[in-house]
């Protein structure tokens, strides 16, 4: 169990991960029910729900910022769960987490050279000198000017915080990063800045990501591999290309349908699902699927059996009984449903 | 009341300018805006978090003052009528009537003491003179139109028993109650989950066909403006640089900001199979505009001299409009998404 994780061995593995929340009046909300899932070194895992799915929690239990209820998540050889506090200490150098937004999450008080600094004082024996030439190198990684040390956060952008808090994130050149939402709070522009930004730090420092997002299109760009969560629970995994061109469960097509095209006439005339209803609660979740109140393909199984994980080609699964059953789609893409004719533009499910 | 022009256009704002007193002074956050927009059509204003979008929104109908700011030049006229200058009481019978709202945060613009059907009725009470009862059903239907189910039943319940989707649905029942001939919708799904976000334009571009309104977007978008807008406008710091049909605009945006941030978006790298392509730098701040042409500090196709000298007007350039002195130049090849290297670019940044 002790072994050096060599070529193969996953750098974040998690298994049957639990957070469940006590609500009061003796009830229990499971915000994350049994997800397991693994990130390999210098691969990026995008993490793709919407509100309520449970996908930040995710990403805070495996830091153990939130405490996890049951499972098990091993960084390298460490396992992670379990570890008393004296013992995460060192643990947090090797993973950190950039948050949504870029406004509270730095301190304001502080310069930004402090601040990059403060790591750096913790979990390192470095001389003044030698740090301040960590803090200097890791501003450039960002792109930002060494003047900025003595600055603070207020006189910065929206982007430009964010470049500080990933260059905070880096600076103990940590193992795993989760990055929460680390696009969602900035204008277009300053987005794919930031997103190349990622792209290009991670391939120089080969360190493992797990992006957290709602937005398919940009998770699609920046992951290798791609995690869709609904209610607590995976519905689909797989490589990103895969999953976005080829949604294997009926609530990444949505996902999917929902990201307009940029260009009006092929939008306009486009088969899309649009999902009716709202999110079930967490507290009460459907029987069997959980995703089958807003299905628009939903049939009697769905609401009597839990489905299984149909694994998928090229890697990963779906958790949908369309694969098995009806259609029987095994292993194909649920868009040949809507765009095969058989449905009509929207389809709206109810 | 002056009686309206039969040929006038629904709304037509003509050289609007909107400031506010700063620290630094007083700065212009919509700088001679002007559009037109007819009965029936969706016109998008779409730009970035400062662009000056939404103050435009507001100020038409009088609701920058209670923020501080003044309209201190041009014109707005709703049917024929000048709204600029109109006393509050007067714009109070517009506003609700004949030109609706909904805005990004619907719990903030819904009152948690009273139950949504309450809310609807009192407008419908106070624009038709309706009676309570006719209200009241005015209300139901509403609830009902916008797709709420068992709306008798969930118009006595009150606005936090609603979901975020629901509530925005709720936001639009209330807009829409009186049937106003304009609704100004200020980033009304941008809070919203994506698929919500989907959900809630199909019903707006639903109701909008069916009521026979025009409707006026504001969004950072460009994807929700690739399906909803007949026309669009784009702005960047207070001004507007491009103004088109929504098929122009995408197919050949003329201005090298709407092209950034065409290319910027995730969709059109994935489309493309390209890199995504940022914009360099930041949107200036209002107090501290750069000379000339305002975006060309961030432009890749900047001259020294032609675009930072001179402050660049809007012009006419085939069916639309826009403020780039070199858009011809830069067609040919077309300013497409993503275009490579600066032309003996000035420095940027």
């Amino acid at each position: 169990m002790t072994t050096t994780p060599g070529a193969g061995a996953p750098k974040l593995r998690v298994e049957d991960l639990e957070v469940t929340f006590d609500v009061g009046r003796g009830k229990k909300l499971h915000a994350v029910d049994g997800v397991s899932f693994h990130v390999d070194e210098g691969e990026t895992l995008g993490l793709v729900g919407e509100s309520g799915s449970g996908k930040s929690t995710t990403g805070m239990a495996v830091l153990r910022l939130t405490e996890p209820t049951a499972g098990r998540v091993h960084l390298g050889d460490t396992e992670v769960t379990g570890l008393r506090s004296r013992r995460m200490r060192p643990l947090r150098k090797r993973m950190q987490i950039v948050f949504q937004d870029p406004y509270s999450s730095l301190d304001p008080s502080m310069t930004i050279g402090q601040q990059l600094d403060e790591p750096l004082k913790v979990h390192t024996s470095l001389s003044k000198d030698e740090r301040r030439a960590r803090v200097d190198e890791a501003l450039d990684t960002v792109k930002l000017s060494t003047r900025y040390t003595t600055r603070y956060p207020n006189e910065f952008s929206g982007g430009q915080r964010q470049r500080i808090a990933i260059a905070r994130a880096m600076i103990l050149d940590p193992e795993l990063v989760v990055l929460d939402e680390p696009v969602s709070a900035l204008d277009v522009s300053t987005q794919s800045q930031i997103v190349n930004l990622l792209l290009g730090i991670q391939e120089q420092a080969r360190t493992s990501f797990l992006f957290i997002a709602h937005d398919l299109a940009v998770v699609r760009l920046v992951s290798d591999r791609t995690a869709v969560m609904y209610l607590g629970q995976l519905v689909e995994t797989g490589p990103s290309a895969r999953v976005y061109d080829a949604p294997a469960h009926p609530y990444t097509a949505a996902l999917n349908s929902a990201i307009p095209i940029p260009d009006p006439d092929r939008q306009r005339t486009r088969d899309r699902i649009v999902l009716g209803g709202d999110q079930p609660s967490p507290l009460n979740p459907p029987s069997g699927c959980r995703f089958r109140t807003r299905c628009p393909f939903a049939m009697p199984v769905c609401a009597e059996e839990v489905p299984p994980q149909h694994p998928l080609e090229g890697g990963g699964y779906a958790a949908c009984h369309l694969h098995t059953h009806g259609p029987e789609l095994r292993g194909g893409s649920v868009l040949q449903l809507v765009e095969g004719g058989h449905l009509t533009t929207p389809l709206v499910s109810r | 009341m002056t009686t309206p022009a039969v040929t006038a256009p629904l709304l037509q704002v003509e050289d609007l300018t909107v400031q506010f007193p700063t620290p630094d002074g007083l700065i212009t956050v919509v700088d001679h805006v002007s559009f037109t927009l007819d009965a029936n059509r969706v016109l998008c204003i779409v730009g970035e978090s400062g662009s000056g979008k939404s103050v435009t929104a507001l100020s038409l109908v009088g609701l920058v003052q209670s923020r501080g700011g003044r309209v201190s030049a041009g014109s707005v006229k709703f049917r024929g009528t000048e709204l600029v200058g109109q006393p509050e009481k007067a714009l109070n019978r517009i506003r609700g009537r004949d030109i609706g709202f909904i805005f990004q945060e619907p719990m903030s613009s819904l009152n948690p003491a009273f139950t949504v059907g309450d809310q609807i009725a009192e407008v419908v009470r106070r624009h038709r003179r309706a009676g309570r009862k006719e209200a009241w059903a005015r209300a139901v239907e509403m609830l009902d139109r916008v797709g709420i189910a068992s709306a008798a039943q969930r118009a006595k319940d009150y606005p936090h028993r609603f979901s975020g989707g629901m509530r925005q649905r709720v936001m639009i029942a209330l807009a829409l109650a009186c049937d106003p001939k304009l609704l100004i919708a200020d980033e009304p799904t941008t809070a919203l989950d994506v698929t919500i976000q989907a959900r809630t334009l199909e019903l707006l571009k639903t109701l909008q066909r069916e009521q026979d309104m025009a409707v006026l977007f504001i969004t950072h978008d460009l994807g929700v403006v690739a399906d909803i807008a007949d026309d669009v406008v784009v702005m960047y710091a207070s001004q507007v640089v491009e103004h088109a049909p929504v098929r122009d605009l995408f197919r050949r945006p003329q201005h090298p900001y709407t092209a950034g941030l065409l290319a910027a978006m995730p969709q059109s790298a994935l489309e493309n199979g390209s890199p995504l392509v940022g914009i360099p730098g930041v949107v200036p701040q209002p107090h501290r505009l750069p000379s000339g042409c305002r975006f060309h500090p961030r432009c890749t196709h900047a001259q020294a001299g032609r675009c930072t000298s001179e402050p660049v007007e809007l012009r006419r350039l085939d069916g639309g409009l826009v403020r780039c002195v070199r858009s011809e130049e830069l067609r040919d090849p077309a300013p497409v998404p993503g275009a490579p290297a600066p032309i003996e670019g000035v420095a940027v940044q």
